[in-house]
């Protein structure tokens, strides 16, 4: 079975790496994203502002409060008291307001949007308590960097494997390799290793690299996040490979991918966060590998936390991985009809 | 002895096509045996079928009494028709991938010997010519030290020469005590490798023997040809059928000596006459009606 499966990895890997163009491109094109992001969100302001509240009951009932008919201010719900003052803390909610029974609210002393929102506030409700957190804010850009390489790694996993296994299919190397005592998981693994390989080569040389010249800061542990990384690009290969484990077409297959990738880009937080989204949407985005890696790899990073805080979009990537492959390697097609 | 390889009653159905229509037949081991027939007459869909790449509607495909299975995989040597390899991998990088899918095998060098690769063995599988891509996908086949080998119009769109050479590398693969099945639509192919032969046409296999015993069953004449120049003659006057046969007449007969005769009498020049055996070509026209290659 190993040697079956390391024959076609190695045979893979050198196909890969002597076409200089295409691996000049893995490696260029996220450079250039992240270079190119980083210039344009360098600033990073958000329109709006932004508060959190906590209150009774599942819609927020805006006649409870007078400070919640404002204008030009954002108000959505949050749950979790703790995960919303640290977020306050981090500048990523200018204020948060507990409305679940006397009155009173976090505002970070540091945070100039807080500010202008706790001025707001105190016009409609003089009274009302006041709870200091102070705290640095999360840069854009740190917030940026891993949605644009996860992004990357999202386009690398889900085309580089996909394309590669329908030309073969087309061409007819699978109809030959299906008379020999190949199992397909056996060739399905050794495509996902191998674009494993390649995929944590360029994520990570990318990550130091842009991590390096944003100053940026790792508050968890490098080998926590790349072994969420490494989840990750596995579930989302074998998604690939499961989608086209019947594709004899290359343009559907182009079509179909197209259409995962989309919403992934849209939905998974790459560029801005879900905080404010309807609740329905943020749940249709936790089904995405991609919203379950970054979320993990952001509070690694940002939070530093460690792999009790991240077990759930851990075990999430690991079980999405390997029904993604038993599910490829059981509808596999090795021929065109 | 009892036959590696058996097909019993096979029957392929495509969606309003049907391409192998009750075929059966068996392979005793360390024989040739070879699958003659036109284009689209169900060759390759059979031996798909034999080779467990395709699976067959109905009837049994047999390898040693079993069903075509894991075993069949380990000891099979295939060479499909068309087969693209990986891009930029080497001759000898493609058959050391192969040779890896299996448990036992011939060494990697061997096979670039015995197929003649050594020239080639460190350039792009996409590089060679057409007769070199033909013994790499040979080699290929061998990679597991096959004890059955499908070859599948192996030389097919290959000139003379190529052609020839790989009859003697399949001759001496033979002589290693390897069965093989040849599908072919070079009659002169199959004559010169095959100890057996079945015919098929429209998906049925019309007649099987070996080559010599096929053409004593169904023929007890010769074929006397001259060139159609040479036979400016009166056709209404001559006592025997004639064939116009590509700027050759033939005229086809059990008795010489009466036949050269009638043509002495009619004064035909002789200089050039040849007279030939019935060959597979004549049977196919003769069992079908058809020409082969037509």
């Amino acid at each position: 079975m190993m040697r079956r499966l390391l024959a076609v990895f190695y045979a893979r890997n050198l196909e890969f790496l002597r076409d200089r163009g295409t691996v000049m491109w893995n490696f260029l094109l996220p450079l250039l994203l992240v270079v190119g992001m980083g210039l344009i969100f360098g600033g990073g302001a958000r329109p709006l502002f932004e508060v959190g509240v906590l209150h009774a009951g599942t819609e927020i009932d805006f006649k409870i409060h007078p400070f919640l008919t404002t204008r030009y201010v954002k108000f959505f719900t949050v749950t979790d008291e703790a995960a919303a003052v640290r977020k306050v803390s981090r500048h990523q909610i200018d204020l948060l307001l507990d409305l679940r029974t006397k009155p009173r609210y976090w505002v970070n002393s540091d945070s100039p949007q807080g500010y202008v929102v706790e001025r707001l506030l105190k016009q409609s409700d003089p009274a009302i308590s006041r709870e200091a957190v102070t705290g640095e804010a999360v840069r854009y850009i740190d917030w940026l960097l891993p949605g644009v390489i996860g992004m990357n790694m999202m386009f690398n996993c889900l085309f580089g494997v996909g394309y590669v296994v329908v030309r073969y299919r087309k061409s007819g190397f699978l109809r030959r390799l299906s008379a020999t005592p190949l199992h397909a998981i056996e060739f399905i693994s050794a495509q996902v290793l191998s674009r494993l390989l390649l995929t944590m080569t360029v994520t990570v040389m990318i990550f130091l690299l842009a991590s390096y010249f944003a100053h940026s800061h790792i508050q968890g542990s490098y080998l926590l996040l790349a072994a969420v990384a490494a989840l990750g690009a596995i579930s989302m290969i074998s998604l690939s490979l499961f989608v086209v484990a019947r594709f004899t077409s290359d343009e559907l297959a182009a079509g179909v991918l197209n259409a995962m990738t989309w919403p992934m880009m849209m939905l998974s937080g790459v560029f801005y966060s879900l905080e404010s989204a309807p609740h329905w949407l943020q749940m249709v985005a936790k089904v995405f590998p991609l919203t379950q890696m970054l979320d993990a790899a952001r509070s690694i990073m940002i939070d530093g936390a460690g792999l009790a805080q991240v077990a759930t979009p851990v075990a999430y990537l690991a079980a999405t991985s390997v029904v993604f492959l038993a599910l490829g390697a059981w509808t596999f097609k090795w021929r065109v009809d | 002895m009892t036959a590696i390889l058996e097909a019993r009653e096979l029957v392929k159905k495509y969606k309003d096509v049907v391409a192998v229509d009750g075929v059966s037949f068996a392979v005793a081991p360390g024989i040739c045996f070879g699958l003659l027939g036109p284009n689209g007459a169900g060759k390759t869909t059979t031996v798909e079928v034999m080779e467990g790449i395709s699976p067959q509607t109905s009837g049994l495909a047999l390898y040693k009494g079993e069903p075509i299975g894991a075993r069949f995989r380990q000891e099979a040597g295939i060479q499909l028709q068309k087969t693209a390899l990986q891009d930029f991998l080497t001759v000898r990088e493609t058959l050391t991938m192969f040779r890896r899918l299996y448990d036992r095998g011939i060494e990697v060098d061997e096979i670039v010997r015995l197929c003649a690769l050594e020239q080639i063995a460190g350039r792009d599988n996409r590089k060679i010519s057409g007769g070199q891509q033909q013994r790499l996908l040979l080699g290929i086949a061998l990679a597991n030290d096959p004890e059955v080998l499908f070859l599948d119009e192996p030389t097919t769109g290959l000139d003379p020469q190529a052609r020839r050479n790989f009859w003697d590398l399949v001759k001496s693969i033979k002589a290693r005590g390897k069965t093989i099945v040849l599908t072919t639509h070079y009659m002169e192919e199959a004559y010169y490798l095959c100890d057996r032969i079945a015919i098929m046409d429209h998906g049925r296999i019309i007649a099987e023997g070996s080559p010599q015993q096929l053409l004593e069953e169904h023929f007890s004449d010769v074929v006397l040809e001259l060139p159609a120049a040479d036979f400016q003659v009166d056709r209404s006057r001559v006592p025997f059928q004639i064939l116009d046969a590509r700027g050759n007449v033939e005229i086809s007969t059990a008795n010489v000596e009466t036949t050269l005769t009638q043509l002495m009498a009619l004064h035909v020049p002789l200089g050039n006459l040849r007279i030939r055996p019935r060959n597979l070509e004549d049977l196919f026209l003769e069992l079908t009606g058809r020409e082969l290659r037509t």
